[in-house]
């Protein structure tokens, strides 16, 4: 259960509307079910208080969006910013990516966000309602009664690692601030590194076969943001829209992945918005932990201008060679 | 009207599969179903749907045209081309049936995709009746009823029983071929099933969604309607419900340098890409909502314009689930149509 | 192998004359391997080339269907495949299948009537074979005129032509402009709709467009101040195509496909369509 309530969230704006602060607010908006949440630009407190959503679905960063909307902006626009989409913030910052004299950032509490698709395995298909309270309480088509769900059983898998409730970014903060917190979001890397080279390869071919190259996980990247992706430009000689062959299926997302890295805050919108649940932040986390290990503890997005790793030479850095030696003696 | 009985069907498909490639769906490890070759072991979901529709078979992500090799001046053409194996697609829902119809109107219409068309003729469908469908479903906005869906047999569960019925030759000989393992029966156990789902129909949060605002002629209508921008405001411009679509059937054609040679080939496209419709002197979709627009216009205004009043889109609810940011035709129609 | 044809795979062309047109104008004749014309077309119809590796682009065919010996392909120098023909030397082949289109009504509803023609830059492609067939079948068909301009003179299309045949016929009446001063020109001077506005001619013919957008838009707005109806005048759409038989779905405007339902529109059906082409 989230602890700042809606209520709260509008008010808030739209007293900043009042005073001149903002003119338009980037937030969730609701749906025809009680979990999908599309963000949406409010142009007033009426519109916030008709359509504006803050509960357990509200998993989309809003970070990238302020590329777009900032540019044409010429008033102030108010984002709500949980603990990690304020890590993407900073990082888009870093990069010089949106104006911060248009922004108006709120930095909210964040309890989790729920995946309707581990609600479903408990309760089944047929939703008709979801009330967020200290349990889920989940009404379907097939049972009169609602079926309590605890927020814990079905957090997000990035939730469940959640690496932050600090928020490293706002004008102002709604709630209380949280902290740093301990996760086990490198387990799974470590899984992934205790296998065979040929079980890894068989582990990621049979992810990657299933992509169907979207590129919502691109689409959907706040640190994507070249105005034309290599993948999309004919002239760029790697143009291509469906792999050809099992190579280039894997190429994208490898290429991707190196593109991000160091970039990369592992907000973990890429596997939230992948159709075929590929484990896409996996390459991500991979890469963060092979850099915290290699030049030390290195969080994307903590600070704004911070160099990242990759790109910022130190007579400590380890050398390419002794990176290699490494690998062999984990292998 | 056949049945046979679930403890059993195993057997029976393993029955087809001895003729045919038998593709059905199977749960993967992350829990979602998709269609699978059937093998010794793999167990039929019960899932509502695959997440990637059955379009692929007939319609795949990728598939190679042709062959050119080069040398100096000339060039040499291969046609690769090659009839395509009989293949049983068993366990198809009834919206994804509806969508071969819509795909048939465009492959099949003169001059034929041979590549389509070839697959089509070999392809022997199998459609299950829906008996749990979800809150996503509104395929009976488009006139498909999932207690009674097409396909060339038409199966039923009830409780421990499947009933086959056939609604084609293909599909008679397919129930010939498993006779064996099925018995003569009355339609009775099927009524009672099929009063049932439509129970459950009815009760579905988008039972009411209608389509009567839209169809053919109805360009001018809805194209400069201000609410696109609202609508496709978040939209990230990703291909997902193009790709997740049973009908959405833009291509685009590709060559690739394989070192020793060029292979011709198609893969899927999507109206939704930026660079959909850029040429070497400009664009003519130059904003997402355009592009946005574009695909929910094709689906409910210039499509059935073209096909006698039939809507491009068959209520699966893929894109519902699928879309990252939960846009999807359902919220457009109830924009544009008007709350229903 | 498949029991149907299958229009997506080509036949084989090969490039038999390259004329250099203007400096980022050429004009190709292809034909088969074994010197014979790829297909028959109509008027206003096109063809797909492609060069293997490369890719392929629609192109409308710039000679007349009377030319029964080969087809011309006029093609400017802007993209990939464009960029990689320009390079290409006589003997060179390439990939050819089509026709495409509807083509231009020429033996019924322009049968009998005086014609204008008016094009812009490489806009005279498609027009030229139009031109020629009417040239051709010169007794079908009332007074031609041609009003047709470009930059300069060097980017005249199809200068030659114009000069040694479109001029010398009888009852053919071309006007010629380019868009600034230049030395050794003695013709006028000034961009194609206000020439066409300043010919002032009668709303007594048919008339067919071709040219950029922008030209398009001024002339049409000239044609109607003339007093032109929308039904007296056609024009020749392009888009991105991929497939050229209304399935890839990329040339779709409105209910329309431009590679199957056109490329030949009259302007009041392309009223109908969504301001998007």
């Amino acid at each position: 259960m989230q602890k700042v309530t809606r209520e709260q969230l509008i008010e808030r704006a739209a007293a900043l509307f009042a005073d001149g602060t903002v003119s338009s607010v980037l937030g969730w908006k609701r749906g025809e079910f009680d979990y999908d949440i599309t963000p949406a630009v409010f142009e007033s407190a009426e519109e916030l208080e008709k359509e504006f959503v803050w509960n357990d679905f509200c998993g989309a960063n809003f970070s990238k969006y302020l590329v777009s909307k900032t540019v044409k902006a010429e008033e102030k626009i108010l984002v709500f910013l949980k603990p990690c989409d304020t890590y993407s913030f900073n990082q888009l910052l870093t990069e010089h990516r949106f104006d911060r004299e248009k922004v108006y950032a709120v930095g909210i509490p964040c309890e989790g966000m729920a995946d309707i698709e581990k609600i479903k395995k408990i309760t089944g298909e047929g939703i008709a309602k979801i009330e967020c309270g200290e349990k889920l309480a989940v009404t379907t088509i097939y049972n009169d009664a609602p079926v309590p769900v605890d927020p814990s059983d079905v957090l997000a898998e990035r939730c469940a690692n959640c690496k932050s409730k600090k928020h490293v970014a706002y004008d102002e903060l709604i709630g209380d601030e949280g902290e740093v917190v301990s996760s086990a979001r490198f387990d799974e890397v470590e899984k992934l590194e205790a296998m065979t080279p040929d079980e890894r390869f068989a582990f990621w071919q049979g992810e990657l076969s299933r992509c169907i190259r979207c590129n919502a996980c691109r689409d959907a990247c706040p640190a994507c943001t070249c105005e034309v992706c290599v993948f999309n430009n004919p002239r760029s000689g790697v143009e291509n829209k469906a792999p050809a062959n099992s190579f280039e299926e894997k190429m994208f997302h490898i290429i991707r992945a190196f593109h991000v890295a160091g970039r990369c805050t592992d907000c973990g919108e890429c596997s939230r918005v992948c159709p075929q649940n590929i484990p896409l932040h996996l390459l991500n986390r991979k890469f963060i932990k092979d850099m915290n290990e290699c030049y030390g503890e290195y969080q994307a997005g903590e600070e704004v201008g911070t160099k990242a790793p990759l790109v910022d030479y130190t007579t400590e850095d380890l050398e390419p060679g002794e990176v290699f030696d490494r690998r062999d003696t984990d292998a | 009207m056949r049945k046979c009985s679930l403890e059993n069907i195993n057997s029976v498909f393993a029955k087809i599969a001895e003729k045919a490639a038998l593709y059905l769906p199977v749960d993967g490890d992350d829990g979602k179903a998709s269609f699978t070759k059937w093998a010794e072991g793999k167990e039929w979901s019960d899932a509502l749907n695959t997440v990637r529709s059955p379009k692929d078979f007939f319609f795949p992500q990728v598939e190679d045209l042709m062959r050119f090799k080069t040398e100096g001046k000339n060039i040499e053409i291969t046609d690769i081309r090659e009839e395509s194996e009989d293949f049983v697609i068993f366990g198809v829902r009834g919206c994804d049936v509806k969508s071969f119809d819509i795909l048939d109107r465009v492959f099949l219409s003169a001059p034929v995709d041979s590549y389509y068309a070839s697959r089509r003729e070999h392809g022997i469908i199998v459609s299950v009746a829906c008996t749990r469908p979800s809150e996503t479903c509104f395929c009976k906005s488009f006139g498909i009823d999932p207690a009674a869906p097409a396909g060339d047999v038409t199966c039923r569960k009830c409780e421990k029983e499947l009933f086959w019925q056939a609604n084609t030759e293909k599909g008679e000989a397919l129930l010939k071929s498993i006779e064996e393992y099925t018995e003569e029966c009355s339609s009775e156990a099927v009524d009672a099933v099929t009063e049932k789902i439509n129970k459950i129909m009815a009760k579905l949060p988008l039972a009411g969604l209608d389509t009567k605002a839209f169809g053919g002629g109805k360009t001018k209508e809805f194209f400069d309607r201000p609410e696109w921008a609202e609508l496709s405001e978040a939209c990230l411009g990703c291909g997902t419900c193009t790709f997740v679509c049973p009908t959405c059937q833009c291509y685009d054609i590709k060559d690739f340098n394989t070192g020793n040679g060029v292979i011709r080939y198609r893969c899927w496209d999507s109206c939704m890409y930026s660079e959909f419709t850029k040429m070497a002197h400009g664009n003519n979709r130059l904003t997402q909502k355009e592009r946005f627009r574009q695909r929910f216009m094709h689906k409910l205004v210039y499509y059935p314009e073209n096909n006698d009043g039939l809507f491009s889109c068959v209520g699966c609810g893929r894109c519902l689930s699928r879309c990252p940011i939960s846009m999807n035709i359902v919220k457009v129609m109830k924009k544009l149509g008007g709350e229903n | 192998m498949n029991k149907y044809d299958e229009t997506l795979i080509p036949m084989i062309g090969v490039i038999t004359d390259v004329r250099i047109d203007t400096p980022d104008i050429k004009t190709f004749r292809v034909v088969t391997p074994d010197g014979k014309k790829a297909f028959d077309h109509r008027p206003g119809q096109c063809a797909m080339l492609s060069v293997p590796g490369v890719g392929e682009a629609m192109f409308s065919i710039t000679s007349s269907p009377t030319n029964e010996e080969y087809m011309e392909f006029s093609i400017k120098k802007c993209g990939c495949v464009t960029d990689w023909l320009h390079q290409a030397e006589v003997g060179q082949q390439i990939t050819i299948r089509g026709p495409y289109g509807n083509p231009f009504p020429v033996d019924d509803v322009f049968a009998g009537n005086n014609m204008l023609f008016i094009a812009g830059g490489v806009g005279l492609a498609p027009l030229r074979s139009v031109i020629n067939y009417c040239r051709h079948f010169r007794d079908r068909y009332g007074k031609i005129d041609i009003v047709y301009g470009s930059r300069s003179k060097e980017d005249l299309l199809d200068y030659q032509e114009i000069i040694d045949e479109w001029t010398k016929d009888e009852n053919v009446n071309v006007y010629l402009t380019i868009d600034r001063e230049q030395e050794g020109w003695g013709g006028h001077v000034g961009f194609v709709p206000n020439y066409v506005k300043e010919l002032g001619f009668d709303t007594d013919k048919i008339a067919v467009l071709c040219g950029p957008p922008i030209m398009i838009k001024f002339t049409l707005e000239g044609l109607a101040s003339l007093g032109f109806e929308k039904t007296q005048v056609y024009t020749t759409l392009e888009l991105r195509m991929k497939c050229g038989v209304g399935k890839c779905g990329r040339c779709n405007v409105g209910s329309k496909y431009v590679c199957k339902d056109g490329p030949v529109f009259r302007f009041d059906e392309i009223d109908e369509l969504p301001d998007e082409y």
